[in-house]
């Protein structure tokens, strides 16, 4: 009866979207990322980085709004390197991802330490506030699920509907989405292979951080050190779990939230006393492994992805 | 050069091009005019350069030396949107297609500003609909690129070209994936654009086509532009020897008469799998003495046959007997057991191992039997087979600790077949064995073959070429769609009755495995 109750609580709903959001806006990036033939595996790192400078930058006077701006741009810079290095040079995305996130990561907790020296607890800053829209939150259940979260979380669902209508209605999303198929023949129709991949990475890598700001500025009100915690590998197998498309990917991310979600009242219940949490924190990554293997076995990897394109070479 | 005695202005101008890949010259001071409504035919071997000069053309590479002007304007070298704009379209022989993306996307492609705020979808079907009415390039442009033909394929390639209205069309070998019906339809294709005042220049190093459709021929061998004809005026016994530099022998191939079967299929199925036709019910009798020809468009069965015999796949049902022996465990190693030798079709992939050196190449299917001592390599002898093998076939090479990588593809294809032919083979499964390959090597190997068929192998040969099947061939079956045409003897059909077969005609409807 506990889980019943469990699963027709607003709450429930409530706090499954609010989890989802930061996956939603990393996922997002991945996505778009590997459309465009690019494994970023620098997204964990890219997170980190995304949540320390929203965090900071308003912790330093500038606006919320402000601090997502600055977050987007670090995400877009630590973009830029995977660009250059695995799209320009052709090197190994695995490996320069990985570089990408022991880089970010540790040169966030550096940044965190130069620019905070002295403290033992990190300061708090004013977070987003929920934003409740009138009417719709009325609504039962779905209301207070859906319509009274923080204004980041709308801007994740009306980002995924752009994003989906980018790739699929116009040419620069036709462009992206050819350019992790078929570099030649996006090379043979005269565009250029390197500036749409580079292009993709930046905004994609600048998507991932928002996503980590996400954390900063609105789950919580503060940085912590293992805050992130693997959200980035977990939007990894989203973008795979949503066969490369917004509005799967974005249903994983939901459904992915939801187990965590659930995970976490299951321990307030009689349950939990006598099983040991640790079995209810490893629950959504063993679902979402059994959804994997359920959902993604037919789906279509882009035909390019992870494959470098050198213009010129025989 | 020829001055074209209308004073008409070239539309293309192709001046003193030159271009070097490391020390290799691919092009060497080349000069080409075109002018309206003309098909030029660049003739030449593999490697002659001809790809690399229509690349340079179509800003794929940049030119050493030497520049290209359309209607009178320098094009800026490098840049294929310069040439798209200048209404150059190329078809390149290894289509430039994104699968999983529909006809229409692959052909709006490129054509409409980066930020526009939409693809227009309906009007442009719209507009490849009528250009596919009026050019008879029938293909439907909302189905997936993945599920078409090599022949569809190829029409939207060329429809790719025309939707942005080009005025000069290269094509790259675009008859080597086609039936000799797909490949007339083509050229009819081809008259109705010169009609409409398109030229065209057309790669190949196919004779009878380039006389068929080319105005004029211009021959490049190792590079250098060696002959420019008025197809009028010449002859293919003449470009034949100029494209060569040279006469060569072809071997000659009388009829034999068979011995007995030493393989034979009898109505064998395969499981059906993702990437492959699987084979229905194919009834097969490979004879001593013999070589047995199988043609058809790639992509009908004939991999699916090639691992079967090799020993990839098993039959899912029907008999397989090999010297009458019934086959059961069927693996790769057990058809090596059975004396079957493997061309395959694909000599760097699984034919080699790029970065092994050649005696490893040589000793791949025989280094645990004859070069394994103890469960140990004896290297000494392993190394006198690959020396005697470079000498015996004339491999071309530093020595045998060479990479094969490095190799060009002939000699690697000659160090396979000493491997093959080494050991009096019984059955030789030769796929594609002269692909990509300069008119030498083809003979030596052709040669070769018909050595081994006289000392009473049999040979099952797998070519999408009908010439090359016609000639070396005692019995032609043709493959469509994983079903195998009746046995046909040297000389009792000709290439327009093998290319109906090859696009389905005669086989019987294809009933349910009702049994």
């Amino acid at each position: 009866m506990d889980i019943l109750e469990i699963l027709l609580s607003a709450s429930f709903w409530a706090a499954a979207i609010r989890i989802a959001s930061p996956l939603i806006f990393a996922t997002m990036g991945e996505l778009i990322c590997e459309r465009a033939g690019v494994l970023n595996l620098g997204i964990e790192g890219i997170m980190v980085a995304g949540a320390f400078a929203g965090w900071i930058a308003v912790w330093a006077g500038l606006p919320l709004w402000g601090g997502v701006a600055i977050a987007m741009i670090a995400g877009m810079g630590f973009g830029a390197l995977h660009g250059v290095l695995s799209v320009l040079f052709g090197l190994s995305q695995h490996v320069v991802g990985v570089g990408i996130t022991l880089l970010a990561t540790s040169l966030t907790f550096y940044t965190y330490r130069v620019a905070l020296p002295e403290v033992s607890t990190p300061p708090k800053i004013e977070a987003f506030k929920v934003l409740e829209i009138p009417l719709l939150s009325d609504i039962p259940i779905i209301g207070q699920a859906l319509f009274a979260q923080t204004p980041l979380t709308y801007l994740a669902f009306g980002l995924t509907a752009a994003l989906a209508w980018i790739l699929y209605r116009t040419p620069l999303g036709l462009a992206v989405r050819a350019v992790g198929e078929s570099p030649a023949s996006v090379a043979a129709q005269g565009l250029s292979v390197a500036a749409i991949r580079m292009g993709a990475v930046i905004f994609g890598s600048g998507l991932m951080a928002v996503g980590g700001a996400f954390l900063t500025m609105s789950a919580f009100d503060s940085f912590f050190f293992d805050m992130v915690n693997g959200r980035g590998w977990i939007c990894i197998a989203l973008v795979v779990f949503g066969a490369w498309r917004p509005g799967k990917a974005l249903l994983g991310a939901i459904l992915f939230a939801a187990f965590d979600a659930f995970q976490i009242r299951l321990q307030q219940t009689g349950i939990g006393v006598h099983v040991p949490y640790q079995i209810f924190l490893m629950m959504p990554y063993i679902l979402s492994i059994l959804a994997l293997v359920l959902m993604s076995r037919r789906a279509e990897v882009p035909a390019a992805l992870m494959v470098p394109f050198n213009k010129g070479e025989r | 050069m020829i001055e074209n005695s209308t004073a008409q202005h070239p539309v293309l101008r192709l001046s003193n091009i030159t271009k070097r890949f490391g020390k290799v010259m691919a092009n060497e001071a080349v000069s080409l005019d075109l002018v309206c409504g003309e098909v030029v035919a660049l003739l030449g071997e593999n490697g002659a350069g001809k790809t690399t000069l229509m690349n340079i053309l179509f800003g794929q590479y940049a030119a050493d030396e030497g520049f290209v002007e359309v209607f009178g304007t320098q094009l800026p070298p490098g840049s294929p949107r310069a040439a798209l704009d200048a209404g150059v379209g190329m078809v390149h022989q290894h289509f430039t297609l994104a699968e999983n993306l529909s006809v229409w996307e692959n052909i709006v492609l490129g054509t409409l500003p980066l930020f526009g705020r939409s693809l227009a979808a309906r009007a442009a079907k719209a507009k490849i609909r009528a250009l596919s009415e009026s050019f008879k390039l029938a293909v439907d442009p909302n189905a997936t690129v993945s599920t078409l033909t090599v022949g569809e394929r190829q029409r939207v390639e060329i429809l790719k070209a025309l939707y942005r209205d080009a005025k000069i069309l290269i094509l790259d070998e675009p008859t080597a994936v086609l039936t000799p019906q797909e490949a007339d339809g083509l050229f009819a294709t081809l008259r109705e654009a010169v009609g409409r005042g398109l030229s065209v220049v057309f790669i190949s190093h196919k004779l009878h086509e380039v006389m068929a459709i080319a105005d004029r021929v211009v021959v490049l061998r190792h590079g250098k532009l060696v002959a420019e004809r008025a197809t009028a005026d010449t002859s293919r016994e003449e470009l034949a020897t100029v494209m060569v530099g040279g006469a060569t022998k072809a071997p000659e191939f009388e009829a034999r008469s068979a011995g007995p079967a030493l393989l034979t299929l009898d109505r064998v199925s395969t499981q059906a799998t993702a990437s492959e036709t699987p084979l229905d019910r194919v009834t097969l009798n490979l004879h001593a003495g013999q070589i047995t020809g199988l043609a058809g468009v790639s992509g009908n069965g004939q991999a699916t046959l090639s691992d079967l015999i090799s020993g990839l796949i098993a039959p899912s049902q029907g008999l397989m007997t090999i010297a009458e022996g019934e086959i059961s465990a069927w693996s790769p190693r057990a058809a090596l057991a059975k004396g079957i030798a493997r061309i395959p079709e694909d000599r760097h992939k699984t034919g080699t191992i790029a970065d092994f050196d050649l005696t490893e190449n040589a000793m791949l299917e025989t280094y645990n039997s004859t070069f394994a001592k103890r469960g140990w390599i004896n290297w000494r002898a392993a190394r006198k087979h690959a020396d005697h093998l470079i000498e015996t076939y004339d491999i071309r090479c530093p020595g045998a600790d060479t990479r094969i990588r490095l190799l060009s593809g002939g000699n690697m294809q000659k160090l396979v077949l000493g491997r093959v032919l080494e050991n009096n083979p019984l059955i030789i499964l030769a796929n594609q064995p002269v692909r990509g390959l300069d008119i030498g090597a083809v003979n030596y190997v052709h040669a070769r073959l018909g050595e081994a068929r006289t000392n009473g192998a049999a040979i099952l040969l797998i070519s999408e070429d009908l010439d090359e099947i016609m000639k070396l061939s005692d019995v032609v079956h043709v493959m469509s769609e994983g079903r195998l045409s009746p046995a046909f003897a040297r000389g009792s059909i000709d290439a327009a009755g093998l290319g109906a077969w090859m696009a389905g005609d005669g086989f019987e409807e294809r009933a349910d495995h009702a049994s």
